[in-house]
């Protein structure tokens, strides 16, 4: 007998009374991607936005579209619900939502200080819990104390209580009971990679045409970034429940719930029918941060609740140390330039533990707790997505740039710090030194930056155009030149196949340097909602503007006064040009952070004539610039 | 314990010790959600709430501390202030928007026409991690608009 063909609910309903409930997979982590979902179903059916409501993503009733990762949702999702939509039209009247700035109006109850976010979800009978992880590579030294509500497992311990207050405070006295053999980690900052034993992979192997002249003379030069924690503004929550048949209900701000699903089950040998997993929106969130980890938790604490819920909160100094980190990296670029000054080879090499030990994409767990327990899990190595899916710490290192011969490399090292995606992944470093390198040949060669990546880009019109739209917008040709003030610009297309942006940084260079303004043109395509589509790249270009400025983590941090990063007044003013197009729908999420790195560290060159390679580019990484380019 | 606070212009009855952090006060004893938690240690801003008009962190706050004064919550500020955030959409995820509101109630109060730059210090001990600073900027000086 066949089994029953489990029921599919449609991506697109339309209900008795009139409105229209949406389905997707794709799930909010303060990127408005559900507004904009709904704009293109409200679009395609020709109804009011007030009519459209996009269901709580649940893996008892939403599509599997994967992780909302990669700048890659409006794309994955919306040619999707464009087609379930063009199959319910009946011909009517057209309105026209795609391509307006429509107000996100869940905003609203934000600024009413609605309860929104996960952790203000109360449950009926809920308890509260605390975990605490080893610190990097601890082993326990001595038997932990027992006490009331304390549970050990392996290295993991946590805490149950009926408050929250008083989850903190059984976590204080947990804290203070353990002892910790901690061994010295390994040196596993940027500088350190290149001397780890590594993997190669040829991610680019052009030989330049037959005719092309031979290379003259050579530009080089050596780019790191440091370890970048995501810092969000909320520390990770999840609740999870065992109920009485033994399945598991999971809440939780996860970028990908079908693949944490996967993991839970595979961590407490469940079939993956028997766990439910619930996303409901947490902080603003910029890659693989703590979300998996603190489900798993909650759901092996939930295991010493008799059936009630638990919520577990990290705190700020769990989220800072135990969530996954944006791996440091060192890119090396050598541009063979013919007689006459051209650009006619291009040798790229990365050095970059992986940037991808998300869940779901390992027949054993990705959670840190699972790796943690008695019965512990093997820790998996990051690897990095193959480069159809977007590639890790390869992304963006084949050149935007038209040059003859390409030859990219990619050099990959196991670290014992944990390393996972972080917005743009491999694309901040492989971008800043690109756009830093090109920089350099302009200065060597005595061409202007942005005529000589013109001249790199004749046949992409798009490129061309934001270009041209940030110099003409900032006044790059007649702008005056004073000692301490600068303008540099960075350019990329994001994956080499997504949105197309370029940024003009507008800096002043004293005892700090100071970013005044950046000027932004992107080109997305179609832009579903310009506004929305300013907001992620302003706000991309402003967290490149602290990781380029002031972030650099170590192993872990108690809290922000060890992980400083910008505040308001040292916020640049930010102008986005959104380039108009009607061309198929890019994602708007990652493309400005490479380029708006790259354009800072160009601008403090302009301004000081002196190159700085190494992010972030702090004060005395400058001072030190400057005696170097002083000395004979 | 249980201690009469005034909150959102209303006096509400707390059974809590008198060290408990007003920060959990707000959010389980009274459910009011809309104060967040961000670290713990009042160096976020996320908690922040108007104790006597004053924008001060609620998280290491004891209830004895807040007991006798006026406390205001993002929930009970005022509408105008609320529809500047909105039509500036000065916010992505939202998160810190809670506390920045309550900072910019505070200068609002002492400083009725502040500078960009008055405003942008007002906000320097509120983190945003999305980078929605310029719009809160520009929703705080659209509220004091005459």
């Amino acid at each position: 007998m066949n089994a029953p063909r489990p029921h599919v609910p449609p991506l697109v309903e339309r209900l008795p009374d009139g409105r229209v409930q949406v389905r997707t997979g794709k799930v909010e982590i303060g990127q408005g991607i559900h507004h904009v979902l709904a704009q293109i179903v409200a679009d395609g059916l020709s109804l009011p936005m007030s009519q459209i409501e996009v269901l709580p993503v649940d893996t008892d009733h939403s599509p599997d579209q994967g992780v909302t990762s990669g700048s890659r949702s409006v794309q994955d999702a919306g040619p999707g619900l464009r087609e379930a939509c063009t199959a319910l039209q009946a011909p009517g009247a057209l309105s026209r939502w795609v391509g307006r700035s429509v107000p996100r109006p869940h905003l609203a109850a934000v600024f009413a200080g609605q309860p929104v976010f996960i952790p203000d979800l109360v449950l009926p009978g809920m308890r509260h819990g605390r975990v605490l992880h080893p610190p990097l590579g601890a082993q326990r030294a001595g038997t932990p104390l027992a006490a009331p509500g304390v549970i050990h497992d392996g290295r993991l311990s946590g805490v149950l209580a009926d408050s929250s207050a008083e989850a903190d405070a059984a976590l204080r006295r947990l804290d203070a009971s353990l002892c910790w053999d901690t061994p010295a980690l390994p040196p596993e900052e940027a500088d350190d990679l290149q001397a780890l034993p590594a993997q190669t992979r040829t991610v680019c192997d052009q030989a330049a045409a037959p005719g092309t002249p031979p290379v003259a003379r050579r530009v080089r030069g050596r780019y790191t970034k440091p370890w970048i924690a995501h810092a969000s503004i909320a520390p990770s929550c999840a609740l999870a429940q065992w109920l009485p048949d033994g399945r598991l209900h999971v809440w939780t701000h996860s970028q990908g719930i079908f693949n944490l699903r996967h993991d839970l089950s595979k961590a407490f040998g469940l079939a993956e029918t028997a766990v439910r997993v619930t996303h409901v929106p947490g902080a603003g969130c910029y890659g693989h941060n703590g979300a998996d980890d603190v489900a798993f938790d909650a759901a092996w604490l939930a295991r010493h609740a008799e059936g009630r819920p638990v919520r577990v909160q990290w705190t700020r100094a769990d989220e800072l140390s135990h969530a996954p980190f944006g791996p440091a990296m060192v890119v090396e670029i050598d541009a063979g330039l013919d007689a006459d000054g051209r650009i006619v080879e291009w040798r790229h090499d990365t050095w970059s533990p992986g940037h991808s030990r998300r869940p779901g994409r390992a027949p054993t767990p990705a959670l840190l707790g699972a790796w943690q327990i008695e019965a512990a899990a093997p820790e998996l190595p990051s690897i990095d997505m193959p480069l159809s899916s977007g590639g890790g710490a390869e992304r963006n290192a084949i050149p935007t740039y038209a040059i003859p011969a390409q030859h990219v490399r990619c050099h990959r090292m196991a670290t014992r710090r944990r390393s996972s995606a972080l917005r743009a992944l491999g694309a901040l470093a492989n971008v800043f030194a690109a756009e830093s390198l090109i920089d350099e040949v302009a200065h060597a060669t005595g061409a202007d930056p942005l005529v000589l990546r013109k001249s790199l880009l004749q046949k992409d019109l798009r490129a061309l155009a934001v270009l041209d739209a940030v110099a003409e917008r900032a006044g790059w040709h007649g702008r005056a030149r004073a000692e301490g003030r600068g303008q540099g610009l960075g350019f990329a297309r994001y994956k080499g196949n997504g949105a197309w942006c370029a940024v003009l940084a507008d800096v002043t260079a004293g005892e700090r340097l100071r970013v005044n303004r950046l000027t932004i043109a992107v080109d997305v395509g179609q832009a579903i909602n310009p506004d929305g589509v300013v907001q992620q790249i302003e706000g991309g270009a402003i967290q490149a503007t602290s990781w380029a400025l002031v972030e650099a983590a170590r192993p872990a941090h108690a809290g922000w006064d060890e992980y400083p990063i910008l505040r308001s007044s040292d916020v640049p003013q930010v102008d986005v040009i959104v380039i108009p197009s009607d061309q198929p729908w890019l994602g708007a999420g990652e493309a400005s952070l490479g380029p708006t790195a790259a354009a800072i560290a160009n601008a403090l060159f302009d301004a000081l004539g002196v190159r700085v390679r190494d992010l972030p580019l702090t004060p005395e990484r400058i001072i030190a610039a400057m005696g170097d380019a002083s000395s004979p | 314990m249980t201690v009469q606070l005034l909150v959102n212009g209303e006096l509400r009855a707390v059974d809590a010790p008198a060290g408990a952090l007003l920060l959990d006060v707000l959010r389980d004893d009274l459910s009011l959600k809309g104060t967040r938690f961000g670290c713990g240690a009042g160096a976020c801003g996320a908690c922040h709430v108007l104790i006597d008009g004053r924008s001060v962190s609620s998280c290491d706050t004891p209830l004895w501390a807040a007991q006798g004064h006026e406390i205001t919550t993002v929930e009970g500020l005022d509408a105008r202030l609320r529809q500047a955030f909105f039509d500036e959409q000065a916010a992505q995820c939202g998160y810190c928007s809670s506390g920045m509101l309550v900072a910019a109630a505070a200068l609002l109060q002492r400083t009725p026409r502040p500078s960009a730059d008055q405003v942008r210090q007002a906000l320097d001990d509120h983190l945003c991690r999305c980078g929605s600073h310029n719009r809160i900027v520009r929703a705080v000086l659209r509220a004091a608009r005459p």
